[in-house]
């Protein structure tokens, strides 16, 4: 097992550590960051736009590429809730709270090299923790018939319930919208169209770009619009930037903590990652000896969060790499990316594909360190680029978008399609329901049907089947359980404070 | 804009359009082969699914009467209605005029949607992103969109 372990980590280094692979994950992280700097640019609407870059390369270099733009992104998105209190992206929201507070003291170098140093630490962490648990996962998911795809892909989408921020009444909906949109499109098994309204163009169905940008890109910028000021910047240089000893013995055990909350979380289907920020700041404000400190730029608050996400944000690729299940928007846009280089997710992946599997895995950890070794020194061009105005920002946003969408299909529809997703997700956030479950459950819609008729099928039409097979009933069971949980009275009120973390 | 039908507009208008696509969807999938449980035809799932989404917003219709809710902010209609015709304009635009029209015409209309925009930076902003964004997409990333399109007879 050990050795095994030692020559797929090779396997996997001979891949991702080329000169080609490794600047294919510099050129992602640099372009993540610069892209996730930006104010109002979360990671999915950045790693929507770039995508188009990554068709023409091979499946290992584009993939390991689209890892690097996630934690570039990941880290841009703190980089400038610390700088500018806009935090862009519900994970970072935490990290701005005592990070803001920090730079409003001067110490905001202090503040961004607590962050790296703490993303670092516990990517590297959580990226072992992948190579660990990824091939036993994927053993176990070669056992699963369509019954057990089916209920596993229950599970992660009341798991996306539970986990979402808003009303769960509308969580729900939001999942139901996300599963009807992903029957437009000719119905694999029969091949008889449906909702295609006689317009060829829909005959594939909806691409799943189109529906991320409309809703994470658009939909976003008109929602920016709504805040439509000039902003503040707090500093114009950032100087002392390497914590000292004090700082550093500061933040041991919050990293620690926010690691292993964040890599157990991160797992967890639905916005993983921004739960574990929320949850270790929270556990930090409650256990830290220094919590008086908390709101008011204490280390311990940027370093908890920002190793959580980090870890969550790792993690998170594992039920994507070894099951073909995305557990956020993010993963459902990589895995989107494999199915373009023509490789179907899955638990095969790692057995057909040892070098691109291997290759994403040791990838991270390169892409982790990059991010520490580059962002330090250039913090000052980002801090340029959070002083770029909303206004001249959001029509290169836009122009980004619609080529990135025209290129995918070269089709004007898809232009039109994202527009309509734009105010469409507008629309609902304004309704405070959230994009993320739906974009989930669109991305699952099409396998869960085909999973759900196979399973009926071979069981001769009997539901029973989902009951009667022990992996389908424990994922089962533990949907009904998380449900209950998160129905109680008393949970509701805990989940909702976890969510509303006051400054 | 606030209606006041109920306490809870957020429930009501969201129900609503649940009420409204899954309807619609129900509508449209009886079209479709139903099948039975064992042998399930194209329009099972989507009827299910239809039906399922009216609950949803059944209840949230009916619980919008019945408890207090969030108010629904004011919407940015002016900037919502920019970007959309913005980018409209650029799928209309993109094959026939080229990229430098539609990127053009993209930029200088969506910029409105910002009170900040000034009429000469807008138009530098239209320029220089046109001209990048072919250098970047077309010559750089190979992508099938020429700079003028057939109207200017290229």
């Amino acid at each position: 097992m050990d050795s095994g372990l030692l020559s797929n980590l090779a396997l996997g280094i001979s891949t991702a550590w080329t000169f080609s692979n490794l600047m294919y994950c510099l050129a992602g992280v640099i372009l993540g960051t610069l892209v996730g700097v930006l104010p109002g640019l979360g990671p999915v609407a950045t790693i929507a736009m770039l995508l188009p870059m990554t068709f023409n390369l091979p499946p290992e270099s584009a993939l390991i590429m689209l890892a690097g733009i996630y934690y570039g992104a990941q880290y841009g998105g703190s980089t400038t809730a610390i700088l500018v209190n806009l935090p862009g992206e519900t994970s970072s929201v935490v990290t701005a709270l005592d990070g803001h507070q920090m730079a409003r003291q001067g110490k905001a170098g202090k503040a961004l090299a607590t962050a790296a140093l703490a993303s670092f630490f516990a990517g590297t962490v959580a990226t072992f923790l992948i190579a660990l648990a990824a091939p036993p996962l994927a053993d176990l998911a070669l056992k699963f018939g369509a019954p057990e795809y089916f209920s596993l892909m229950v599970l992660g989408l009341v798991a996306s319930i539970v986990l979402a921020s808003g009303s769960l009444l509308h969580a729900f909906g939001m999942i139901l919208l996300g599963l009807l949109l992903s029957q437009v499109g000719t119905d694999v098994i029969s091949g008889a169209p449906r909702y295609t309204f006689d317009q060829p163009w829909l005959a594939d169905g909806i691409h799943f770009v189109v529906l991320a940008m409309g809703m994470y890109g658009v939909g976003e910028i008109i929602r920016n619009l709504e805040h439509d000021e000039k902003r503040e910047l707090m500093m114009k240089s950032v100087s002392g930037l390497l914590p000292d000893k004090e700082d550093l013995k500061r933040i041991i055990a919050p990293t620690l903590r926010g690691t292993v909350l964040g890599s157990a979380l991160g797992i967890l289907p639905g916005g993983g990652a921004m739960l574990a920020s929320f949850a270790s700041y929270s556990i930090e404000k409650k256990v830290s000896p220094n919590r008086a400190q908390f709101g008011k730029g204490a280390i311990e608050g940027v370093a908890a969060p920002e190793s959580a996400n980090n870890a969550g944000a790792q993690t998170s690729f594992i039920p994507m790499l070894t099951l073909g299940i995305p557990s956020n928007p993010v993963m459902a846009l990589m895995i989107g990316a494999l199915i373009i280089q023509g490789i179907q997710p899955g638990p095969t992946v790692m057995t057909e594909q040892p070098a691109l599997f291997w290759g994403i895995i040791a990838s991270m950890w390169a892409g982790n360190l990059f991010l520490v070794v580059l962002n330090l020194p250039m913090i000052g061009v980002w801090v340029r680029l959070i002083t770029v105005p909303y206004h001249l920002l959001f029509p290169v946003i836009l122009v980004f978008c619609a080529i990135g969408v025209m290129s995918v299909n070269n089709s004007e529809y898809d232009v039109w399609l994202m527009a309509l997703f734009g105010v469409l997700g507008y629309v609902f956030s304004k309704l405070g329901s959230e994009p993320a479950p739906l974009l989930l459950a669109f991305v699952l819609g099409e396998l869960m049907e085909e999973n759900l008729r196979r399973a009926m099928i071979i069981s001769r039409g009997d539901p029973m089947v989902f009951l009667e097979r022990p992996i389908s009933l424990t994922l089962l069971v533990t949907a009904v359980l998380a449900l209950v949980v998160v129905l109680s009275p008393a949970l509701r009120k805990k989940r909702e404070e976890a969510f509303q973390e006051e400054p | 804009m606030q209606l006041n039908i109920t306490q809870a507009p957020r429930d009501f208008w969201g129900g609503l359009i649940y009420l409204v696509i899954g309807t619609a969807a129900v509508f449209i999938a009886a079209d479709y082969e139903r099948g039975s449980l064992l042998r399930m035809g194209p329009g099972y799932v989507p009827t299910v699914l239809g039906y399922a989404l009216c609950g949803v917003g059944l209840i949230s219709v009916v619980r919008a009467f019945l408890r207090h809710g969030d108010r629904i902010m004011p919407f940015a209609v002016k900037a919502m209605l920019l970007v959309t015709v913005a980018v409209v304009a650029f799928g209309v635009l993109a094959r026939g005029a080229g990229l430098v029209p539609a990127v053009v015409v993209l930029v200088a209309v969506s910029a409105w949607g910002s009170q900040l925009s000034r009429p000469l930076p807008v138009l530098l902003l239209a320029v220089v992103s046109s001209v990048a964004s072919w250098l970047l997409f077309t010559k750089g990333l190979g992508v099938p969109l020429q700079a003028f399109g057939a109207w200017f007879g290229f």
